[in-house]
Parts: C-alpha cells; sequence; structure tokens
C-alpha cells in the first residue's frame, strides 16, 4: 500500500491521521512571506509549541489552522481532512485569543455558550453545559457580569471555557498568558498542562516565551523567518539546539565560534555550551578528568538569587557567561581571576550557523 | 570622565509661575478650563430652552391677541386638537421613515469603512461624506427642487430610460404621491435623507470600527455563519452607533422647517407650525408647547432604546 511515506515522517506509516499536518506550507502577505515553507504533524493529544520571535509566522501558523487565513500554497489536513477552502466555523477546532476577543455585550454565561447558540441547541441543555464549562475553569457565580467587570486571568479563563464547550478536536491557543502577570501565568501554565492531559486534546500553543514552551509542551516548534528552525522535546531543544538561533533564543547560551571549538574539543564547527554547565574553579586550580579549563576575570556579576549569572573575560579575548550557584565555593567577585571549568560533553555542536 | 553638569531649569518667570499654581490645585485648573464654555451653555442654551418651557406654561387671550403669563395647561390641550395632533403625527412619520431609510443606507456604507477601507480610500469615504456638508443648506434643498420637479432631472432620466410608467405609478400611488415629486412625501423624504445621511453614517462607522475584529474571528471560530456572526455580534455592537445616528437624524427631521416648505406638499410639519405661530401668528405660546413635542419624543425614544439595551455594549 502506498502510505504517504515520502514524506519521510513516522505520522505517514501509522493509520491514526495527524491532527494538524502542514506540508510545504506557505503565506505571502504582498511580498512579504510570512509562513515560508513548512512541514509539520502534530499528534492527537499533543501540547504542541510554536516558539519564536514576533513576526516569525507562528501566529500565522494558528491563524491557518483556524482557517482565519488561507494558505498562499501548500496543503493543511486536520485529521485527515483537507481544509483547503473550509471556513473557520466550519472546522473542527477552536481558538484562545490573546486578546480573549470576549463578546462585550454578552454576559459570561452567554459569552461560554455563544458557541452551543448558534448550533441551535436550547437554552437549557447549553445553559447546563456553559456552567459546566465555567465549573472547570473554576469560575462559577461569575455567570450574570459582564467581561468588562472581571479580572485578566478571570477573562483568560472564560475564553478557555468558551472554547473548550464546543469539543473542539483541536485547541489554538494564541500566546494567552501574555497579558498576565508573572505569578498568574505560571499558575495557568500549571492548569492549562493538567486539563490538556485531562481532556486528552492537542493543544497549539503559539508563545515567544521559551520558558512557557519549554515547561508545558511535549513538543517544540521553532519559527524563525517564517519557517521552522527545530521540532523536538523541550529537553532536546533545549540540551540540543540544532541552529545557532536556537541555541540564542532559548535559554541564554554560549556560542562557540569554529575555531575555540575546535581548540576545545577537536571539532571544527560551532558549539553551544549552556551557561550552566560552567563551574568557577579558583585561579591556579586544574580541573577534573576531560574537563576543559579556561583562565579569565570577571567581568560582570548579575545577582539572581539562586544563581549569580557571571561573565568571564577570557585571556583569548573572548567571553563565556556562566550560571553559578549561590553555593559556589568560589565567591564571584568582579576583577577576580578565575577559571572557568566544563565537561567536554558540554559542547553541544551545532549542525549549521 | 568628567561629572555631567546638571541641566538649569529656566529662570522663574511670570507665566512659569502661573502653570506651577495650576498644575498643583487640579481643581482651579478644571474650573478655568470648565467655566468659560459652561457659562455659554448654562445661560444662552439651557436659559434660553427654559424660557422656552415656562413660555409654553402660558396661554394667549383670544380676543385681544396678548399673552397670559399666568401657568396653565391651556396651551398644552391645544395640542391634542385633531389638526394639532395630525401634524404631530405626520411629522413623526417623516422622521420615522427618515431615520429607517437612513439607517439603512448608512450601515453598508459604514460597515464598508469601518472593516475594509484603508489609507487613501478611507480619506477618500471621509471627502465624500463630509463634502455635501460644505455646501449651503439652502442651495442643496433648491437643487433639488429642480432635480425633482417635473421637468426635472430625475423626471427626464425616467423618460428616457422608458420608466416614465414607474413614476407615474409612485405618484398615483396615495401618501406618497402627488402631482410631482417634488411637492410629495417621497421628495420630501428624499431631500431629508440626501440631507441627514452623513449624521448617521459617521456614529455608526465610528461604532463599527471599536468593534475588533478578533470578536468577529472569535465568532466565526465558534461556529457562528456570517450571518449569525452578524446578527449576535457585529449589529448588537453598533446599535449605540445607529441610536446616535438616529438622534441627529431624528431631531433634526423633527425641528427642520425649511425643507418642508420648499419640498413637499401643503400640509404642515412641526418645525413650519413653530415658525408660523412664533412669527405671524404671534402665538408664542402655543408655538413654545410644540417645541417641546419634540423634546418630549426624543426623551421617550432614547428612554426606549435604553430599556432595549441599546446602550449595553458603550
Amino acid at each position: 500500500m502506498k502510505t504517504r511515506s515520502h514524506f519521510g515522517h513516522p505520522m505517514a506509516i501509522s493509520s491514526t491521521p495527524s491532527a494538524v499536518s502542514f506540508r510545504g506550507v506557505e503565506r505571502h502577505f504582498g511580498s512579504v512571506k510570512a509562513v515560508d515553507g513548512v512541514d509539520l504533524d502534530i499528534a492527537p493529544g499533543e501540547f504542541f509549541a510554536m516558539l519564536g520571535p514576533s513576526g516569525s509566522g507562528k501566529t500565522t501558523c494558528l491563524r491557518l489552522i483556524a482557517g482565519f487565513e488561507q494558505p498562499t500554497s501548500g496543503h493543511i489536513e486536520i485529521f485527515g481532512e483537507t481544509v483547503e477552502g473550509v471556513p473557520a466555523y466550519r472546522r473542527p477546532v477552536n481558538t484562545v485569543f490573546q486578546d480573549y476577543a470576549l463578546f462585550p455585550h454578552l454576559n459570561i454565561l452567554d459569552n461560554v455558550c455563544y458557541g452551543l447558540m448558534v448550533r441551535g441547541i436550547g437554552k437549557d441543555e447549553r445553559y447546563r453545559q456553559g456552567r459546566d464549562a465555567l465549573a472547570m475553569v473554576k469560575l462559577m457565580g461569575m455567570e450574570q457580569r459582564k467581561p468588562g467587570q472581571l479580572s485578566g486571568g478571570q477573562r483568560q479563563r472564560v475564553a478557555l471555557a468558551r472554547a473548550l464547550v464546543v469539543r473542539p478536536k483541536v485547541l489554538l491557543l494564541d500566546e494567552p498568558l501574555g497579558a498576565l502577570d508573572l505569578k498568574l501565568r505560571e499558575e495557568m501554565q500549571g492548569e492549562l498542562k493538567s486539563l490538556q492531559r485531562s481532556l486528552g486534546l492537542s493543544f497549539v500553543f503559539v508563545t515567544h516565551d521559551q520558558g512557557e514552551a519549554l515547561s508545558m509542551a511535549d513538543r517544540v516548534a521553532v519559527f524563525n523567518d517564517g519557517r521552522i528552525v527545530q521540532v523536538a522535546s523541550p529537553q532536546d531543544i533545549y540540551e540540543r539546539p540544532r541552529t545557532r538561533f536556537v541555541a540564542d533564543f532559548v535559554g541564554s547560551s554560549n556560542v562557540i565560534e569554529p575555531m575555540q571549538t575546535k581548540a576545545w574539543a577537536g571539532i571544527d564547527k560551532a558549539a553551544s555550551l549552556r551557561p550552566e554547565k560552567i563551574a568557577l574553579l579558583p585561579d591556579g586550580a586544574s580541573g577534573s578528568d576531560g574537563a576543559v579549563v579556561v583562565p579569565g576575570t570577571i567581568a560582570q556579576v548579575l545577582y539572581h538569587g539562586a544563581v549569580n549569572r557571571v561573565e568571564l573575560a577570557l585571556a583569548n579575548g573572548g567571553r563565556l557567561l556562566a550560571a553559578v550557584p549561590a553555593t559556589s565555593p568560589v565567591l564571584p567577585i568582579q576583577g577576580a581571576s578565575v577559571r572557568a571549568s566544563f565537561a567536554r560533553e558540554a559542547l553541544h555542536v551545532m549542525e549549521s550557523a | 570622565m568628567s561629572m555631567l553638569a546638571t541641566i538649569q531649569a529656566p529662570k522663574d518667570g511670570f507665566l512659569r509661575r502661573v502653570s506651577d499654581v495650576l498644575v498643583a490645585r487640579r481643581g482651579l485648573y478644571l474650573m478655568l478650563l470648565l467655566v468659560p464654555p459652561l457659562l455659554w451653555l448654562g445661560i444662552v442654551y439651557l436659559g434660553s430652552l427654559f424660557a422656552l418651557l415656562a413660555q409654553s406654561f402660558f396661554s394667549i387671550d383670544e380676543f385681544s391677541g396678548t399673552i397670559v403669563r399666568e401657568p396653565t395647561l391651556k396651551t398644552y390641550g391645544e395640542l391634542l386638537s385633531p389638526s394639532n395632533l395630525d401634524i404631530i403625527l405626520r411629522t413623526l412619520s417623516v422622521s420615522v421613515i427618515v431615520t429607517l431609510l437612513a439607517a439603512v443606507i448608512a450601515f453598508p456604507i459604514a460597515y464598508y469603512a469601518a472593516r475594509y477601507a484603508s489609507g487613501r480610500i478611507k480619506a477618500a469615504f471621509y471627502l465624500a461624506v463630509m463634502m455635501p456638508l460644505w455646501s449651503s443648506y439652502l442651495v442643496k434643498v433648491y437643487a433639488w427642487k429642480l432635480l425633482l420637479a417635473k421637468e426635472g432631472v430625475i423626471g427626464w432620466i425616467m423618460d428616457r430610460l422608458g420608466l416614465s410608467w414607474l413614476l407615474d405609478a409612485w405618484l398615483a400611488a396615495p401618501l406618497v404621491g402627488g402631482p410631482s415629486l417634488s411637492v410629495s412625501y417621497t421628495g420630501m423624504v428624499l431631500v431629508f435623507l440626501y440631507l441627514w445621511t452623513p449624521f448617521m453614517i459617521l456614529p455608526v462607522q465610528a461604532a463599527l470600527e471599536r468593534v475588533p475584529s478578533s470578536l468577529i474571528e472569535a465568532s466565526g471560530d465558534l461556529g457562528a455563519s456570517p450571518g449569525q456572526t452578524f446578527r449576535k455580534v457585529v449589529f448588537p455592537l453598533a446599535v449605540p452607533g445607529l441610536v446616535a445616528g438616529a438622534i441627529f437624524t431624528f431631531s433634526l427631521t423633527l425641528g427642520d422647517y425649511i425643507v418642508p416648505q420648499i419640498v413637499g406638499p401643503s400640509s404642515l410639519i412641526l418645525g413650519q407650525v413653530v415658525y408660523t405661530q412664533q412669527g405671524t401668528a404671534g402665538n408664542i405660546p402655543l408655538a413654545a408647547a410644540f417645541s417641546v413635542v419634540p423634546v418630549v419624543i426624543m426623551g421617550v425614544f432614547l428612554t426606549i432604546a435604553k430599556r432595549m439595551g441599546a446602550f449595553d455594549a458603550l
């Protein structure tokens, strides 16, 4: 049997179709290629994050799934069904908007029940389901309020309940936590994750916050300039960035130039070195076996509570950023001569610049 | 590195000291800002309105024709006489029709301007909507009289298109018809529509402009067809704009006395009655009582609009 094996993806062989699949999708706005040849497969029940700087095409990809945009070229399927020309209101996906997009003239319950109302479900049944959805997001007792009377976090929950009450096959979230303050954002991250697990739904989550993507997603796609640079598990994205862009964008990283990598590890390619893999040793100390030890002086120390972020000026003119635990025996003092030490394996060689 | 010199504040002058006082005392500042316009509004506008209201409670001595300055409801009683009630109902009907038609014409234009037009096209839209307001009102009304006259432009075009029979059939109809368009209610409504539609377009456009496109996308995303989205989201959010526009078209038509004098049948419209009562007839109390009618009608209209939730989206 001829499968779609020429796409070279494991999903093509299995009989269950992807929740969402993109094949060579492009979306141009005039001369700007917002999405420039994207292939991806999102598995059913997967928490998939699309991560990238603004203008990298991640939001456009989400809008292509929702049906607010049509691809200029390429092919999109949702659960095996082609969606070209299918308007947003006939797609089995729902969106939590960045600005929540609650209807200001409807109360909370009617907002949540909107999708049921337009499907012609009777008042009693739809209010029952709406109340259940509000209970799921812990907003009981708010039914009669207007969106304007709710806090940002509550509005976010209403938007979530409103999208989930119509039982989508895929839930799309467009930077849903962007407008919340830090504490609330962390709380919602946990709630979203457990909600996604208990519902077993595919969540497609757009964010420019790498911490959010790493902590919540099963897989992360890193976008840049309308293309996907790397799709992998959060661990792989963080530990094994494929390119300099990923290393730089996800967390902070030291990008080691090929010449330096050759000197330290004998490979003539650029490598990334995470700051937390670097330990500080007193001046003149020798490192353990297999460790690279580099002398330098401390150029700057930034206090971060649990860690100090130390910028080292190396003797050969290079710079290294180290994240040193507050418990480190070597006190980071600006101007002090120290040695930076890291395991050779900590150098992750990247595929391309 | 040398120390940076502090940049000196400029020397204290009189105006600077005045500013300092005003910044420190917000109350004084707001008072200076608001007192002149409030005095103008309070004395000239509200004052004359209350003077008018007071006049309406006086009556006229039927023999001497002088004003009796004693409070009475007699003048208001006169309003309810069949002929006067007729005038009020006729004016009300014309105003309602003009307002409804203006809303129907204005909505698609406003919708296009708010949702699709941008840049130069939007500038052209504003220009096109505002331009009719630049020329003199009288010139426009007389121009329309020529367009609507029996041998006028509209009659000529209908004739050329072989549609004279349609025009004749329309003119033969009761109420809307007449000897020619220029002396029919149809003509009057057309002129009112031409004059007041800009006042409907602009507030509706402003209301639609405030509807974020994400709301329309959200509605579609939740499964609403474009028609449902329009009925359940776009229209309810445009209602405050429609009501604001209706206040303009409705009250402007209710109070106008020049258009019905130049275009339309000989039966009087409210504005004309006020004009003749306070002028030639010298019956100021009745003119005042007639003037109160549009105020009351607008009050009733706004109350109903509020009850129906027209301002909920504000």
